[in-house]
C-alpha cells in the first residue's frame, strides 16, 4: 500500500489543470436541455477532444491517452474542480464507448468512436419502453431482419438527451418468438432515419431532458448491429456494468457537492444552527463523499492489478445516488424559505444551483436500474440470498 | 498510488481467519464467560506460536516488525469471531506505544510481548473503563495528562460488568505516589497516537463484526421458513441485508486508509481514524439492528449466537472515543477556515 501519487501522476494532474484553466469557458454554458445549450456543449466536447482530453482512458489511436483508471480519477478531480461543463455525450463516451471496444468490430470502432469523441455524434440510450422499465427483459420493440437491413417498429421512452442527439443505441427484439432475455439484439440507430419520431418529455424542471421515440418501419443497416444477433442482453449488461460500475459517476462530482455544502453551511451558519441535524448532515455528506472516493480508488487499484468488478458494484449506485439526494436535501434545509426560488428570481440571492441539483438528485435512485432492483441484486448475487 | 494489500498480507489474513474461525467457536466464547478471568492462556500461547503476539514488535526484540497496515486485516478477523483475548489492544495499541515510550521500559517488555509471555494493555483518559486490566502483565495507563506503567499487582482494579459477557471492564486506581513515565506535551502526543490506534482497532473489528452478522442472518433466513418459503426470499428481508452490505462496503476503504495513515504517522491520521471509526461502527450498528429484525424473536434470545456479535458492536461504537468525540475531530477539520476539501483533496 502506497497512498501517494507518483511524480508522473502529479505531472499529469498539473497538465490537465493548466489546460482546463486555459480552456474552460469563462461563462457557464446554458443547460444542455435547451437547443442552444446542447450546441454549446457539443462544441465544448470538440474543444476537449482537440486537447485529447475527451476520454483519457481510450487508446491513443482513438484520440485518447491510454490512461489507467487512477489517471482517469485524477482527470475527473481536476475536471470538477475547474467547474468544467457537464458531459453532453456521457452516454456515448462512458457507456457505449467501452461497450464498443469490447464487442465492436474494427470497422465499427473506426466508424463510431472518433465521431463520438469529437462530439459530432451525440448518443442517446434506448432501453426503456412503456412496458419495460425495471423489467428490461420485457422489451417489445422489434427489429426484423430483411436482407441486410433491420426493420424496426415500436417505442422507446425516457431516452436522455434524445431530443437533440444524433444516434441511439438500443435493444430490440429480433426473434419474434423469443421471450425475456433471449432474442434481443443491440442495434445502433441514426435518429434522423425516416420513420423515427422523437417526442420531447419535459422533466421536473420543465425542460425536455428526455424523450420518447417512435419507430415506424425504420430501416437500419445490419452493419449497425453490435454483437451477435440475439446476443443483445449480454452486450447491454456490459454497458450497464460500466454505468453502475466506475465510469458514470466519479467521486469528484460528489466531493465537490460536499465541499460546496460545507461552504453553504458556513455562509448560513447562524440560521442553519437552529436545526441541529443540519450540522450532522453536512458532516455526513463530507464523510460519505470521502468514503466513496476512497472506495473508488481502492477498486480502481484492484482492477488495474487484474481484479474483476463483481456484484459488489451494485452497492456503488445506491451509495452515490442516496448520497447525492441527502446532500441536496441538506442544502434545501439550509436555504429554508429561499430553497424553492428559481435562481433568476429577484429574491433568490445565494441559492446558487442547489435547486437544479436537488431536482436531478431525485432521479438518481431511479435511473440506471432503480435502487430497489440494485438491492435485489446485492441480496441475491453478492450475499447469496434465495430468489 | 497503490491502494491494495500485498499478496503476503492477504495470505496472512486468510491463514489467521482459518485459525480463528476454527478455534473460536461461539461455544468456546460462551465457555469463557463462565471462567474466572474470561481469558484463555492456551489460546494466547497459540497466538504466540503464530507470531501474532509479536507481530508489531520490532525484529531486534524478537517480533515480526509489522505495522498497522499489516495488522488491520487481522483485526477485522478478530472482530469476525468476537475475539475476547486482548490481542488487538496488545498488538495495535500497547506495543507501538511501548516503542514510542522507548528506553529501558521498552527494552525490557518488548521481548516479553513478542514471545507472548507478557500481555500489555494500554488505556487513555477517554477509556472510562480499562478493558482486560485484570490480565495485563503491564498496564500503560494515561490519567489526567500523565502516563503510568503499572505491573500486575501494582494497581488495584474493580470490575464493572458489561451486558457483553465477553468484555471484562475495570476501574483502575493509580496507586498513590506512582511516578508518571510521561507528562505534559509528550504525554498528550502519546495519548493522541494511542487513541488513533485504539479507535482504528475498534473500526477494523467493527468491519468483521458487521460481516459476521450478515453471514449469520443470510444463513438463518435461508433456513427459516414462513408462508411456505425461506424468509430470505422476501424482499423486505433482502433489502434489510442489502442496506447493511452497502454501508459495510463503503466503510472498508476508510478503515484501510486509516491504517495507512497510522502506520505512516501521517498528519491527517486523526481525521482518517475518526472517519474510519464513524463509518465502520455505523455499519456494524446497522448490521446489528437489521440482523436482529430478520431473526425475529430468535434474535432476542440469549441462546442464539447473534447477540454475541451485536453486543460487541454496540460496545465498540462507544470505546476509544464515542461517535460524538470522533465527530468533533471531523468538524474541527472540515469547518476550519481554508480546509482542504473537495475533489483532489483526499490524498493531499
Ligand atoms: C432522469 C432519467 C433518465 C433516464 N434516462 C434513460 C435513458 O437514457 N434511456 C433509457 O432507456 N431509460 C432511461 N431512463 C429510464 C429508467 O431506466 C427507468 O425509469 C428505470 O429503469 C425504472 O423503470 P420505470 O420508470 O418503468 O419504473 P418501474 O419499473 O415501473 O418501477 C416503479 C417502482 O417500482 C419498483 N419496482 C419495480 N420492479 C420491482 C422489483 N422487482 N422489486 C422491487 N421493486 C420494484 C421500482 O424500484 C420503482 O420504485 C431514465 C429515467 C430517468 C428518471
Amino acid at each position: 500500500m502506497q497512498l501517494a501519487f507518483t511524480e508522473q501522476q502529479q505531472a499529469f494532474r498539473a497538465e490537465i489543470r493548466s489546460w482546463l484553466q486555459a480552456n474552460v469557458p469563462a461563462q457557464t454554458l446554458q443547460t444542455f436541455d435547451t437547443e442552444e445549450g446542447f450546441q454549446q456543449h457539443r462544441e465544448w466536447e470538440a474543444t476537449l477532444n482537440q486537447g485529447r482530453w475527451g476520454m483519457v482512458t481510450w487508446p491513443e489511436a482513438l484520440g485518447g491517452r491510454g490512461c489507467d483508471l487512477i489517471e482517469w480519477l485524477i482527470f475527473e478531480e481536476e475536471y470538477y474542480r475547474a467547474k468544467a461543463p457537464l458531459r453532453v455525450n456521457q452516454n456515448g463516451i462512458f457507456l457505449l464507448g467501452p461497450t464498443l471496444m469490447e464487442y465492436g468490430t474494427e470497422e465499427q470502432k473506426a466508424r463510431f468512436l472518433p465521431a463520438m469523441a469529437e462530439g459530432r455524434d451525440v448518443w442517446a440510450q434506448g432501453w426503456s419502453e412503456p412496458g419495460a422499465g425495471s423489467d428490461m427483459a420485457a422489451i417489445r420493440s422489434t427489429a426484423q431482419l430483411q436482407g441486410d437491413k433491420y426493420i424496426i417498429n415500436g417505442q422507446k421512452t425516457w431516452s436522455t438527451r434524445a431530443v437533440w442527439a444524433d444516434w441511439l443505441f438500443g435493444m430490440f427484439r429480433t426473434d419474434p418468438d423469443s421471450e425475456r432475455h433471449r432474442g434481443l439484439t443491440f442495434i445502433l440507430v441514426p435518429l434522423n432515419t425516416p420513420g423515427i419520431t422523437v417526442r420531447p418529455i419535459p422533466q421536473l424542471d420543465g425542460l425536455p431532458g428526455f424523450a420518447e421515440i417512435f419507430f415506424d418501419n425504420v430501416e437500419v443497416d445490419v452493419s449497425n448491429r453490435l454483437g451477435d444477433d440475439g446476443a443483445g442482453w449480454a452486450v447491454a449488461m456490459a454497458t450497464a456494468g460500466f454505468e453502475r460500475g466506475l465510469m458514470l459517476r466519479s467521486p469528484a462530482r460528489f466531493q465537490e457537492t460536499a465541499r460546496r455544502l460545507v461552504e453553504l453551511y458556513r455562509a448560513n451558519e447562524a440560521s442553519a444552527s437552529h436545526d441541529p441535524q443540519i450540522r450532522d448532515a453536512v458532516m455526513r455528506a463530507y464523510l460519505d463523499a470521502e468514503s466513496y472516493c476512497l472506495s473508488t480508488y481502492q477498486t480502481a487499484c484492484r482492477l488495474s492489478q487484474g481484479g474483476k468488478i463483481g456484484a459488489e458494484s451494485s452497492t456503488n449506485k445506491i451509495f452515490w445516488s442516496e448520497l447525492d439526494q441527502n446532500m441536496h436535501a441538506t442544502a434545501m434545509s439550509i436555504l429554508g424559505a429561499r430553497a424553492e426560488l428559481l435562481p433568476h428570481a429577484p429574491a433568490a440571492e445565494g441559492v446558487g444551483t442547489w435547486l437544479d441539483g436537488w431536482l436531478f438528485s431525485q432521479s438518481g435512485p431511479i435511473y440506471a436500474g432503480t435502487n430497489e432492483i440494485q438491492r435485489n441484486i446485492i441480496a441475491e448475487r453478492m450475499l447469496g440470498m434465495p430468489r | 498510488m497503490d491502494f491494495t494489500f500485498s499478496e503476503d498480507q492477504l495470505l496472512f489474513q486468510d491463514s489467521v481467519r482459518g485459525f480463528l474461525v476454527n478455534e473460536i467457536s461461539p461455544e468456546r466464547l460462551r465457555a469463557g464467560w463462565e471462567t474466572d478471568t474470561g481469558r484463555d492462556p492456551a489460546l494466547w500461547q497459540q497466538f504466540a506460536e503464530l507470531g501474532l503476539t509479536g507481530i508489531t514488535v520490532p525484529e531486534e526484540h524478537g517480533g515480526l516488525g509489522m505495522d498497522a497496515v499489516d495488522f488491520v486485516l487481522l483485526a477485522q478477523e478478530c472482530g469476525y469471531v468476537a475475539l475476547a483475548e486482548p490481542l488487538v489492544n496488545h498488538a495495535l495499541v500497547a506495543v507501538p506505544l511501548l516503542q514510542d515510550i522507548g528506553g529501558e521500559l521498552a527494552a525490557r517488555w518488548l521481548p516479553l510481548a513478542a514471545t507472548g509471555e507478557a500481555r500489555i494493555i494500554a488505556a487513555v483518559e477517554q477509556n472510562l473503563m480499562v478493558e482486560d486490566a485484570h490480565v495485563a502483565d503491564l498496564l500503560l495507563l494515561e490519567r489526567e495528562g500523565q502516563w503510568f506503567a503499572l505491573e500486575q499487582g501494582q494497581f488495584s482494579c474493580e470490575r464493572s460488568e458489561s451486558i457483553d459477557p465477553g468484555r471484562r471492564l475495570y476501574t483502575v486506581t493509580v496507586p498513590a505516589g506512582a511516578a508518571p513515565i510521561a507528562d505534559g506535551e509528550r504525554a498528550s502526543a502519546l495519548r493522541s497516537a494511542s487513541l488513533n490506534r485504539g479507535a482504528l482497532g475498534c473500526a477494523a473489528q467493527a468491519l468483521g463484526l458487521a460481516q459476521r452478522m450478515i453471514d449469520l442472518s443470510v444463513q438463518y433466513t435461508a433456513e427459516r421458513k414462513q408462508f411456505g418459503k425461506a424468509i430470505g426470499s422476501f424482499q423486505a428481508v433482502k433489502h434489510h441485508m442489502a442496506n447493511v452490505a452497502v454501508r459495510l462496503e463503503y466503510a472498508k476503504a476508510p478503515v484501510h486508509r486509516a491504517a495507512y495513515a497510522v502506520a505512516e504517522d501521517a498528519a491527517g491520521a486523526a481525521l482518517a481514524v475518526a472517519q474510519a471509526k464513524l463509518m465502520a461502527c455505523e455499519a456494524a450498528n446497522l448490521a446489528a439492528k437489521n440482523s436482529i429484525q430478520v431473526h425475529g424473536a430468535m434474535g432476542y434470545t440469549w441462546e442464539v449466537d447473534l447477540h454475541i456479535f451485536m453486543k460487541k458492536a454496540w460496545a465498540l461504537a462507544n470505546t476509544w472515543g464515542d461517535a460524538g468525540w470522533h465527530k468533533q475531530q471531523v468538524a474541527a477539520v472540515i469547518f476550519a477556515d481554508g480546509a482542504a476539501l473537495g475533489a483532489g483533496a483526499t490524498f493531499q
